[in-house]
């Protein structure tokens, strides 16, 4: 099987401080990963540049595209990757609010999405949106509503709607559920779970939420000052962590 | 079906002052299609231990697990999840599911999970909900609010939904009652008579008598204390 995306050597450094080094692992279809690790360990900076948000000093990001197969999408031109990003890929920010337009109402942010790649009936754009609103669990009777007046877990799980309808095959997620409501986050998680195993989704998920990754994700990445220190799958990772930094982070989790 | 040569396994606690415990080394045994082992020996002689590595979420040093035709130790991530995802069960003795799914799905994930559509799957789910004295009308709950005995049935139902080749059973009958533990024992016997090799932790003697072939004594494996 080839991997859906496969990321080698990844680095990327802000002057003289290493934001992420020498990051590589194989993603293959319909599986979940989770990156953790404390504020600043890197994370993000590498979520962005597998995402195409940042350029990557070194390293490969390969996506295996569905007309021409595995490319290079660092090296890609600009509105090649622009247009992976409305198609195939799709990119959950932590802050709503970045990832919808807050002045354009509910259905317009997810038909937006829809007009990128050609739909051009706006009945059928309509339709679809309110459909997804549904799937979000959002009243579709907001749909005409702006996001400044959703409350914060509305406003996310509108995101993930704009960003599932065009169907994408690889989800970037960064902290999906942070400052959210708890049971919002399980309302979310629960969503989440369900559309990944619907729709065959493969999903790289930056959390610092451990028993976020346990549920959602397979396997797990482990940051610590840019590096990857440990990987492996979710719960042997978690169960039986092999590095220190690991070990540290698992045994600091609070007990309900 | 399972197959073990020389695993080896010690935990390395690097803060708390770099402790290194041996908790098992040189296991060698193998389990046939159709027969139940139970592992005994005291609390901590690392009859759970050895169940995780068997696993895979405890990860093992050195040796090799062989389940099938794939050796736990060298596998991909992803290799471990198909393989854990068709050919092996493990029924752990706490539920852990997403909050707020209902106890339906919870059971039905398995059997989602290989393929099975949504009608057959029900309907496998709803027998052994019955079988297992669920009362119908929590199917619909999510079951986060049962009660332990509730939790660890849906927990039995949920990983013998599928008809797994491989199953590790840590404590099926722990905190059932006498009628709720003949039918784990049921399942567990229908299950052997599908072909399914079992590696079980049973504290309770009656009901290691009633399934178990073979018993595997794991306080032998256990090096002297260590460093």
């Amino acid at each position: 099987m080839t991997p859906l995306l496969s990321v080698h050597g990844i680095t990327k450094s802000y002057g003289g401080h290493v934001g992420c080094a020498d990051v590589a692992f194989d993603l293959y279809p319909g599986e979940v990963m989770g990156i953790v690790g404390e504020s600043g360990s890197g994370k993000s900076t590498l979520l962005n540049c597998m995402a195409g948000h940042l350029t990557p000093d070194a390293g490969r990001v390969v996506f295996d595209t569905r007309m021409d197969g595995p490319r290079d999408t660092v090296t890609m031109s600009e509105p090649e990757r622009r247009m992976l990003s409305r198609t195939d890929w799709a990119f959950v920010h932590q802050h709503a609010r970045d990832g919808l337009r807050m002045g354009v109402s509910a259905g317009g942010n997810v038909g937006e999405r829809l007009m990128a790649v050609g739909a051009r009936h706006y009945g059928e754009i309509r339709n679809k949106a309110t459909d997804w609103l549904e799937r979000v669990e959002v009243d579709p009777a907001r749909v005409d509503d702006r996001p400044t007046t959703f409350s914060g877990g509305m406003q996310q799980r509108l995101q993930i709607a704009r960003n599932l309808v065009t169907g994408p095959r690889l989800v970037f997620m960064d902290e999906p559920t942070g400052g959210l409501d708890v049971s919002v986050q399980a309302r979310l998680l629960d969503l989440l779970r369900g559309l990944v195993r619907d729709m065959g989704l493969s999903a790289i998920i930056v959390t610092h939420d451990l028993a976020v990754v346990r549920l959602l994700a397979d396997r797990l990445m482990v940051m610590k000052s840019g590096h990857v220190v440990e990987a492996g799958l979710t719960d042997q990772v978690l169960d039986d962590p092999q590095h220190a930094y690991t070990q540290l982070l698992v045994s600091s989790v609070l007990q309900v | 079906m399972i197959k073990l040569n020389n695993v080896s396994k010690t935990f390395t606690l690097h803060n708390q002052g770099s402790a290194v415990i041996e908790v098992v080394s040189d296991v060698s045994f193998a389990v046939a299609k159709g027969e139940c082992v139970a592992l005994t020996g005291a609390s901590g002689a690392g009859k759970s231990t050895l169940m995780r590595m068997i696993y895979g979420n405890y990860l093992t040093q050195t040796g090799e697990i062989r389940i099938g035709d794939i050796d736990l130790v060298q596998a991909e991530p992803r290799e471990v999840i198909a393989l854990r995802r068709e050919v092996l069960g493990y029924v752990s003795q706490f539920l852990r599911v997403v909050p707020r799914v209902p106890t339906l799905e919870v059971v039905a994930e398995p059997l989602r999970a290989v393929g099975v559509c949504a009608v057959d799957a029900e309907a496998r789910t709803r027998a052994l909900l019955s079988r297992v004295n669920i009362p119908e009308r929590l199917w619909s709950l999510s079951p986060t609010t049962f009660s332990g005995g509730e939790q660890q049935r849906v927990n039995i139902a949920r990983g013998f939904a599928h008809a797994y080749p491989a199953m590790l059973l840590d404590e099926p009958t722990a905190s059932l009652d006498a009628a709720n533990r003949d039918v784990v024992l049921s399942l567990i016997e229908e299950a052997k008579a599908r072909g399914t090799a079992i590696i079980g932790i049973f504290h309770d003697e009656a009901a290691r008598a009633r399934v178990c072939d073979r018993e595997i004594d794991v306080s032998l494996f256990t090096p002297g204390v260590a460093a």
